[in-house]
C-alpha cells in the first residue's frame, strides 16, 4: 500500500517535481547573494537616523523598504522623475539599481505557477503536494526497509539505483517535507484560503501641521533598522496625510506635524505564521536555511532518474506466467511473497516444471491466500521473501494473519521456502516465522523449510529435488535469473596449487577486457570492480552459471579468482582446464555486502581454501596499510598454500599486519577456528576495539568460525549476531 | 492590445440619489515597460474633501497583495466587497487596460476625481499613481502617471 503511495504519484508527478526542485535550488542563491551583496547597517542605526539621512541625499524620497536580507532600497521623485536605488545605510547614498533581477522572477513565476496564471499555480501546488505524499510515504519505505526508525542511517545492501535513491532520501527527505509543506501553505494564502491578511490601525485625524523632520521623531528614533520593513513618507503638500511605518512588530501612523504616534497595530498570530512560513521556504531571511534545502531539492532529479530505473528494474524482473491455473481448479496452489520481484522468476521456473511434469499449478501473490478457494489444491508451496528484520515483503502482506484467521481445518500439506541473503542477520526470517505460524496452526509438512541465499540457482535445484522426492516426480528446477551481458575473459597465467593433497586448485589471471564509454560512465560490467565481487560463469553444457569471487579490483589491472577442482564438476573443471590464451565468457555481479569499507579500523580476514581470494585481493589493495590480521586454513602449506609466494612481500610492504596460518593436514589437525582460538585474547581485543571480521569459505568452516567467535567474545559481552547486526561481521559462504 | 469591455452596475456610492442619469464612459490605462510582473491597479474615486466615494475597477485577484495599493487600502480598510464583481487580471508592461462602464452624470463637473493607485511585485508602490478630475471637457485628454502608467484617459 504505502509502495503504491510512493510509485504512483512518483511517476505522475516526476516532470513536475523536477521542475520545481531545480527551480527552487536555483532560486535558493538569491538570497545568499543578495545577502551579501547588500551593504549591512550597524545595530545601533535607528530609522530616524536613516531617515535623515537618506532626504537629505534624496529630499522627495516617498518610500524606504529594508528586505529580510537587510538591503535598504528607497524610492523617490526628484522633479517629477521617479528614482529608486539600493541605500548604504552608513551614507544614506544609493550605491546599486533596485530593478528587479530578470532571472529570478523568471524563475520565480516558472517555480510558482508555470507561467501560466492561476491554473500553473494549482499544478505546481499539486507538485508540492505529490512530492509531500511521496516524501512521507518513501520514509516510511525507508523505515521499513531498515528494519525501524531507529535504523534510518543503516547501512545498505542492494543495487546501486536503490542505494542512492535510499541514501539520497534519508537525507533530503527533511528539507523536502519543509518545503513542500510550506509551499503549500503559501498557495492556501495566496488564494485567500487562510485568514492571514493583516490588519490597518484605527483611522485617525491628523493635526494638520506639517514640517517635523523624521529624524525627530520619538517612535522612529527608538525603531532601529534591523526592525524596520517599510518607512512611507506623507504627500508633499497634502497635511492630512501622514507617516507609515512597518516594523516586524505591526503597523502604525505618525503624525508629519508633531512626529507623535497617531495609531498602532500588531501583526496578529497568523500573519506571524504565514511570514515564518515564507522565510522558511524562501530563505529570504534565512539565507543559509534557504541554501541547504535548494541543495537538498537538487536530491529531486537524482530520486526521480533512480526510482524509475527502481521501478523498471522491479517491472522486468517480474515475468509473465504462461498457462496460469485459477486457484480454484490447481493441485499446486504457489504463493509469492516478493519484494524486488525477483522472487517471481523463481516462481515462474518452478511453474513450468511443475506444468510439465503434468500439475495443474496457480501462481499467485501470497497476500491473497484463500484455504477456502483451493478446492482442489493437494499442495501449497510458498516462496517467501523477507523485507527489512524479518518483515513481510510487498506481495505477503497480511499473509499471516489470513494464516492465523480460524477457518477449516487446514489439512492441504504445505511447504515453505525462504530467499534471502546470509550475510543479514534476518535471514529468511519472515519464511521461517510463516514456517513457525504454519506448524502452530496445524498445517501438514510437505517438506522441511528450505532456504536460498543470494538467488542461488544451486540452492534452488538442489530444493527442487527434495521438491520432486516428495511429490515423486523427476523435478529439475534449473532457474536462470536474467543475466547480465557477458564478456568474454582470456587467461594470461594460471598457478596451479593442491595436486599433492588431492585439491587441485588454480590461481587464474585473465586480462582485463576492454570497457566501452557508456560502461565506463556508468560503471557498469567490468568498468568497475573491486576484490570481494563475484564473477558468474556459465558452463558449456551448463544451465546455470557458478559465482567465483573476485581476488582482484579493477586497479590490479587483471581479473583473478581461485578455483578449486571439484570432483566431476562441470564448470570447475572447464576453468581448471585453461591454458594462457583461453577465453572464457563472464558477467560481474556485485557483491556491496562483502566488502572491507572505508574506516581504519582493522581488518581480521578468515578464510580456509579457495576463500582466500577476496581475502588477497583485499591485502593487495590495501594501499593505505589499515592493520590486517589474516587467518588462512590450508591442507599443507607445501602444496596448497595459496599466495604463499607474495604474502611475505605484502607483510614487508605493511599491507598484511599478522598472518596466522592452520595445516589440517599433518600430525596435530588444525583448523582456522582453531587458530582463532589460539590467539583468542588478541582477536577479543581486536574486536573489542572496533576490529571487522570478514569470512570467506566454506559453510561448515563459517559456522565453526562463527562458533569460535561466539566462545572467544562471550567474556566481552559480544556475540557474533551483535557483531553482524553493526555490520562489522560479514561472510561469503558457498 | 488588451481590450476589457465591462458594464459596471454602479455601486449605490456611485448612484446618487434622483440622479438616475449615467453614460457609458470608457477608461483606457497604458502602462510603461517598467520590466517587472503585472500591474495590480486600482481605479477609484474620492469627493471634494478627498473622501472615498467607491470603486471603479481593480485590476489584480489576489486580495493579499491589495495592501500594496496603499490609498485605496487606507480608505477601503482593505473591504473587496468595494471590488466584488468589478476585478479582473492584473495588467503586464506595455499592456493597456480598457474598461467601459456607466457613470452617473452627477460625477462629472462636481468636484470628484478619479484615482489610481498601482502596485507592482518587487518594485515600487505607487499610490496615487494618477489623479484626475473628472470633467467634461477633460474628457480624452490623455495624461501620464507617477511611475507605471504611461497614459490614461477617460472618453465620453
Amino acid at each position: 500500500m504505502i509502495r503504491a503511495l510512493h510509485r504512483w504519484p512518483g511517476l505522475l508527478a516526476l516532470a513536475l517535481v523536477t521542475v520545481l526542485s531545480l527551480s527552487g535550488a536555483a532560486l535558493s542563491v538569491f538570497p545568499v547573494a543578495e545577502r551579501i551583496a547588500a551593504p549591512q547597517s550597524d545595530q545601533t542605526l535607528t530609522v530616524a537616523a536613516l531617515a535623515n539621512r537618506i532626504q537629505a541625499n534624496y529630499p522627495g524620497v516617498e518610500q524606504i523598504r529594508r528586505a529580510p536580507s537587510g538591503r535598504i532600497t528607497a524610492y523617490w521623485f526628484d522633479q517629477g522623475a521617479p528614482g529608486a536605488a539600493v541605500i548604504d545605510p552608513a551614507t544614506g547614498e544609493g550605491v546599486a539599481s533596485a530593478d528587479p533581477n530578470q532571472t529570478q522572477r523568471w524563475l520565480t513565476n516558472l517555480h510558482r505557477s508555470l507561467f501560466l496564471g492561476d491554473g500553473g499555480r494549482i499544478a505546481m501546488a499539486a507538485g508540492a503536494a505529490a512530492m509531500l505524499i511521496l516524501s512521507l510515504s518513501g520514509a516510511a519505505l525507508v523505515a521499513r526497509r531498515a528494519g525501524g526508525w531507529r535504523h534510518w542511517f543503516a547501512h545498505l545492501r542492494g543495487p546501486l539505483a536503490g542505494r542512492l535513491h535510499v541514501e539520497i532520501a534519508r537525507i533530503a527527505v527533511i528539507g523536502l517535507v519543509l518545503s513542500s509543506t510550506t509551499a503549500l501553505w503559501m498557495t492556501a494564502s495566496t488564494f485567500d484560503l487562510l485568514p492571514d491578511g493583516g490588519i490597518l490601525p484605527a483611522a485617525t485625524e491628523a493635526s494638520g501641521e506639517t514640517g517635523f523632520a523624521p529624524g525627530r521623531m520619538p517612535t522612529l528614533r527608538q525603531t532601529p533598522v534591523a526592525e524596520l520593513r517599510e518607512l512611507s513618507f506623507p504627500y508633499p503638500g497634502d497635511a492630512t496625510d501622514m507617516f507609515t511605518l512597518k516594523t516586524d512588530r505591526g503597523t502604525g501612523y505618525l503624525d508629519q506635524g508633531d512626529g507623535a504616534l497617531l495609531a498602532w497595530a500588531d501583526l496578529t498570530g497568523w500573519e506571524r505564521v504565514s511570514e515564518t512560513i515564507y522565510m522558511l521556504h524562501t530563505g529570504q531571511g534565512a539565507a543559509t536555511l534557504g541554501l541547504v534545502l535548494g541543495l537538498m531539492a537538487l536530491g529531486v532529479p537524482a530520486m526521480g532518474a533512480t526510482g524509475v530505473l527502481v521501478w523498471l528494474a522491479g517491472r522486468r524482473g517480474r515475468p509473465r506466467i504462461r498457462g496460469n491455473q485459477p486457484a480454484g481448479r490447481a493441485e499446486t496452489i504457489l504463493l509469492v511473497g516478493s519484494e524486488g520481484g525477483s522472487t517471481w522468476g523463481f516462481a515462474a521456473t518452478l511453474h513450468a516444471a511443475l506444468t510439465q511434469a503434468g500439475q495443474s499449478v496457480h501462481v499467485g501473490p501470497m497476500s491473497g491466500f484463500a484455504p477456502q478457494r483451493y478446492a482442489r489444491a493437494e499442495r501449497i508451496i510458498l516462496l517467501a521473501a523477507t523485507y527489512g528484520d524479518g518483515a513481510a515483503p510487498a506481495t505477503a502482506k497480511g499473509f499471516l494473519d489470513r494464516l492465523n484467521t480460524p477457518s477449516r481445518a487446514p489439512d492441504i500439506p504445505l511447504a515453505v521456502l525462504g530467499f534471502g541473503d546470509r550475510s543479514f542477520p534476518a535471514y529468511c526470517a519472515f519464511a521461517k516465522s510463516v514456517a513457525a505460524a504454519a506448524q502452530a496452526r496445524g498445517w501438514p509438512e510437505l517438506l522441511p523449510q528450505g532456504t536460498i541465499d543470494r538467488q542461488s540457482p544451486q540452492d534452488f535445484a538442489r530444493w527442487g529435488r527434495a521438491l520432486g522426492d516428495a511429490l515423486g516426480i523427476d523435478l529439475e528446477l534449473s532457474h536462470q535469473p536474467v543475466q547480465p551481458q557477458a564478456t568474454t575473459l582470456t587467461v594470461v597465467s594460471r598457478r596451479d596449487y593442491g595436486a599433492e593433497v588431492q585439491a587441485p586448485t588454480a590461481i587464474l589471471r585473465f586480462a582485463l577486457p576492454r570497457a566501452s564509454l557508456w560502461q565506463r560512465l556508468l560503471g557498469c560490467g567490468f568498468a568497475r570492480f573491486q576484490a570481494g565481487d563475484l564473477i558468474g560463469i556459465l558452463p558449456e553444457g551448463g544451465a546455470v552459471p557458478r559465482l567465483y569471487s573476485l581476488a582482484s579490483g579493477r586497479r590490479d589491472g587483471f581479473v583473478e579468482i581461485v578455483v578449486k577442482k571439484h570432483p566431476g564438476g562441470l564448470c570447475s573443471g572447464q576453468l581448471t582446464a585453461l591454458q594462457p590464451g583461453d577465453t572464457v565468457a563472464a558477467f560481474l555481479r556485485r557483491n556491496p555486502g562483502f566488502r572491507v569499507g572505508r574506516g581504519k579500523a582493522p581488518l581480521i580476514l578468515i578464510g580456509a581454501g579457495t576463500g582466500i581470494g577476496p581475502l588477497a585481493g583485499f591485502i593487495r589493495g590495501n594501499a593505505r596499510r589499515r592493520p590486517i590480521h589474516l587467518f588462512f586454513g590450508m591442507r599443507h602449506p607445501g602444496s596448497d598454500f595459496f599466495y604463499g609466494e607474495e604474502i611475505p612481500g605484502w607483510q614487508d610492504e605493511g599491507r598484511l599486519t599478522q598472518l596466522v596460518t592452520a595445516v589440517s593436514r599433518g600430525a596435530r589437525p588444525h583448523y582456522v577456528q582453531d587458530a582463532l582460538r589460539g590467539e583468542a585474547a588478541q582477536v577479543a581485543d581486536l574486536i573489542r576495539n572496533g576490529a571487522r571480521v570478514m569470512v570467506c569459505g566454506g559453510r561448515d568452516m563459517a559456522a565453526g568460525v562463527a562458533d569460535a567467535l561466539a566462545e572467544i567474545l562471550a567474556p566481552a559481552g559480544l556475540t557474533p549476531a551483535l557483531l553482524k547486526a553493526e555490520g562489522r561481521y560479514v561472510e561469503d559462504v558457498y | 492590445m488588451k481590450s476589457l469591455l465591462a458594464t459596471l452596475a454602479l455601486t449605490t456610492a456611485l448612484t446618487l440619489p434622483g440622479l438616475a442619469m449615467a453614460r457609458p464612459v470608457t477608461l483606457t490605462t497604458t502602462l510603461n515597460n517598467y520590466g517587472g510582473d503585472g500591474a495590480y491597479l486600482a481605479l477609484y474615486v474620492t469627493d471634494t474633501s478627498g473622501a472615498y466615494v467607491g470603486s471603479l475597477w481593480m485590476a489584480g485577484g489576489k486580495s493579499k497583495y491589495y495592501e500594496h495599493l496603499s490609498d485605496w487600502y487606507r480608505a477601503t480598510g482593505g473591504d473587496t466587497a468595494q471590488v466584488n464583481g468589478i476585478t479582473g487580471a492584473s495588467v503586464g508592461g506595455g499592456r493597456t487596460l480598457e474598461i467601459t462602464l456607466d457613470l452617473a452624470d452627477a460625477l462629472f463637473d462636481a468636484g470628484y476625481t478619479l484615482h489610481i493607485d498601482a502596485a507592482v511585485e518587487d518594485m515600487r508602490d505607487s499610490p496615487n499613481e494618477v489623479a484626475v478630475p473628472l470633467t467634461t471637457t477633460g474628457a480624452g485628454t490623455p495624461m501620464r502617471g507617477r511611475r507605471y502608467v504611461a497614459s490614461f484617459a477617460y472618453d465620453m
